[in-house]
């Protein structure tokens, strides 16, 4: 089971590799992490994609608040929110190729970034159904690179205050 | 206002260990850490200096394992902090305080590969409760006022501080911070009250109870509340290695040590139980044996301050994250009033005639005859006989721990200090000189192997520089014991690399030392070994008992197997 994981922590040098060190000393996976400052300089914010059965994210949960960095772990599963990752896609586009690339570029609102005789650059975000449904419509035009950013994530305003 | 004199960052730091009640530190100089060092040499404060640095690690962990207060070191940069890497990662399992304090190059050479340096904070993260690197002398005397409230806080642990000696050479107006301002750590102390209620219920609804009880009990001084509430319930109690001592191990309803190891009694009775009360213990591999058949029956109850332990290993019922010593006061105070009382004394009653059974049946014993070898667990009666019970011991690690833990009775907590969850060979003689410098007067016993104590043995000298009149009893039975026992169940008899013969004469090695050195293999000499070693008060004693190498630990539990499948002697 895939989860969604933010982790705020104490934004200073060595917190990355406390984090890292806790998911491979323990034998934890990650798919993907991801650092930046948030609002307050002082603070920064992991989104890192992991999997697991429930035991394993109760005990990633509570490993991760056991460290001292670590202010405060929220695990999304089972609650709305938004996601997004951005991808570069560097496809090969050819003078027969070009405007079907083209099209499904458009149909996904992507946008191409560089263009080259034999290649576009794609940009595209979007949560992971979507981009990968785009690789997957891409595939067959032979993509030479992908570069990710990993997921974001962020809980759901609630529309209705009760 | 008066303005603060400056001081220079080697000066802070003796100042703020002042302010932190240390009174012994226990170190090893060298380049990096020369400022410090130099500071000392007008201070009051007590340094002993050891022979190696993994020895300071050990001696600090055996003086706060005794104490219960913070031990202390401090050591140079490069090799001297690596080398306190496993003492560091021996506190860290066994969750003991610690501050340890490793030089560093200055600043500017860091990441140069300059002489001496290493990378220790990378090193020791993943062996440290959390570690520091000083990069700016006005962090100085927050980082230390940080590392000893978080080594000695919720659950323990060493936390390293990386003093580059730069930042020991500048100065600034000195003033110790009064409080300590850290958001993101908040140990739970007080049990949720509910999940409390919950517990005793269940306590009263069952039939078969039993208490397991760890190392948490002893590391919040809960010891007293343990037996209370222990006996108000008659409740039969079982400690784990680390536990011991945290149960009077003379009381009646103590059934002795549990696990691979463990009393007959305690597995059996943790197999059958239908109410287990984990108390401060954290389900390890070698006290559950096999995981699916662990307390199979028994609704669980898991009282412990870290979050993490719980249903790691073992799903439990019944968690409650608190301070065990909190937990178990607010237990002891629903007793009188808890419903259903009198028939839970009386459901009981069978229970504890099939413990007393299974106690009597199968009591903990070796095959001992007056014209045969010397035999280790005689050693270690006569010891108990010798010192009345009332001695700090100190293990190695191997057949000497097990027969330390099951053949010397523990009544009080921090008697028995050992090296339980890493399982370092090399603990027991520099712990117990820590325990020695923290109570100069009393017995202070590290029961050895004679793989085990060529481990740290140059810290004989150390204990002979400040008249620690430190016993060490080497059980010596020219093997690596608990490998070799295994090799005889499991490997075929194959034994591989185990035979430590070719050794040095420990008398002789005693008196090079400056120390006393003792030596007997005849059953009928060894009280009286033993009474000549206890009469030694300035200088350290070493005992070589020449025991049967064939000797075994039982019961014993093989690994993976479930608790009841015992091999019994």
């Amino acid at each position: 089971m895939r989860h969604t994981i933010s982790v705020l922590v104490i934004n200073e040098f060595g917190v990355l590799s406390r984090i890292s060190g806790l998911f491979s000393g323990r034998g934890f996976n990650i798919e993907s992490l991801t650092v930046a400052e948030t609002v307050d300089p002082k603070i920064s914010r992991m989104t890192i994609v992991t999997s697991g059965d429930e035991a394993i994210l109760e005990q990633i949960t509570k490993q991760l608040n056991k460290l001292v960095s670590v202010i405060k772990v929220h695990d999304f599963k089972g609650e709305p929110h938004i996601e997004r990752e951005l991808l570069l896609i560097k496809v090969t586009a050819n003078a027969e190729t070009r405007a079907e690339v083209l099209r499904i570029v458009d149909i996904f609102r992507a946008k191409v970034v560089d263009v080259s005789p034999r290649a576009y650059t794609i940009e595209i975000t979007g949560d992971e159904e979507k981009v990968e449904a785009f690789k997957e419509l891409l595939r067959p035009f032979g993509i030479k690179e992908i570069v990710s950013t990993g997921r974001i994530a962020m809980p759901r305003t609630p529309k209705h205050h009760k | 206002m008066t303005k603060s004199k400056k001081l220079t960052g080697a000066e802070i730091f003796l100042e703020c260990l002042k302010e932190e009640s240390v009174d012994t530190i226990f170190g090893f100089p060298g380049g990096a850490v020369l400022p410090i060092y130099d500071a000392l040499y007008d201070s009051s404060l007590k340094h002993i200096l050891v022979r190696h640095e993994q020895g300071a690690v050990h001696m600090a962990d055996g003086y706060a394992r005794a104490t219960g207060r913070p031990g202390v070191v401090l050591v140079t940069s490069g090799p001297g902090a690596t080398n306190t890497v496993t003492g560091i990662a021996t506190a860290y399992m066994d969750s003991i305080p610690m501050v340890v304090f490793t030089g560093q190059v200055p600043t500017a050479l860091i990441g140069n590969d300059a002489f001496q340096e290493a990378d220790i904070v990378g090193i020791t993260r993943p062996c440290t409760k959390h570690n520091y690197l000083v990069k700016d002398i006005k962090d100085l005397t927050r980082v230390i006022k940080e590392a000893f409230y978080i080594a000695t806080t919720g659950r323990p642990g060493p936390v390293l501080v990386d003093l580059p000696k730069d930042v020991l050479n500048a100065s600034i107006e000195y003033s110790y911070p009064e409080s300590v301002e850290l958001n993101s750590y908040h140990p739970t102390y007080k049990g949720n009250l509910r999940q409390i209620k919950k517990a005793m219920d269940i306590i009263l609804k069952s039939k078969r109870p039993v208490v397991y009880a760890g190392g948490g009990v002893v590391l919040s001084d809960a010891a007293a509340a343990l037996k209370t509430f222990c006996e108000k319930l008659k409740l039969p109690t079982t400690n784990t290695l680390m536990g011991l001592g945290g149960f009077p191990g003379t009381n009646k309803l103590f059934m002795g040590m549990l696990g691979m190891h463990g009393t007959y009694a305690a597995n059996m009775a943790v197999t059958n139980t239908d109410c287990l009360i984990a108390i401060g213990s954290r389900f390890d591999d070698r006290v559950t044996g096999k995981t699916e058949e662990f307390a199979q029956y028994a609704k669980i109850i898991h009282i412990d301050i870290d979050p993490t332990s719980i249903s790691k290993n073992v799903k439990v019922d019944v968690p409650i994250v608190g301070d065990v010593n909190n937990v178990l006061k607010e237990l002891i105070k629903l007793i009188p009033s808890a419903k259903g009382l009198k028939e839970y004394k009386a459901n009981i009653a069978d229970w504890h005639t099939q413990v007393d059974k299974w106690s009597s049946t199968h009591k903990l014993s070796y095959k001992d005859s007056p014209k045969g070898r010397l035999k280790p667990q005689y050693v270690i009666e006569q010891l108990y006989k010798a010192t009345n019970g009332d001695a700090i011991i100190t293990t190695e690690v191997g057949q000497n721990q097990m027969w330390a833990a099951q053949f010397f009775l523990y009544d009080k907590p921090r008697t028995y200090l050992t090296s339980g969850g890493l399982g370092t060979m090399g603990f027991g003689l520099p712990a117990a000189i820590g325990a020695q410098v923290a109570y100069p007067k009393r017995t202070v016993v590290d029961i050895a192997g004679d793989g085990s104590i060529q481990m740290n043995i140059q810290e004989v000298a150390t204990a002979v520089q400040y008249k620690l009149p430190v016993k060490v009893v080497i059980l010596n039975n020219i093997v690596l014991g608990m490998v070799r026992q295994w090799q005889e169940f499991f490997y075929d008899k194959r034994y591989s690399h185990t035979c430590v013969s070719v050794a040095p004469d420990y008398v002789k090695l005693a008196e090079a030392y400056g120390a006393v050195g003792l030596a007997t293999g005849k059953r009928d000499e060894v009280a009286s070994v033993l009474k000549e070693a206890m009469k030694v008060k300035d200088r350290p004693v070493i005992m070589d008992f020449r025991v049967d190498p064939a000797e075994n630990v039982y019961p014993m539990v093989p690994a993976g197997q479930p608790l009841n499948k015992m091999l019994l002697v």
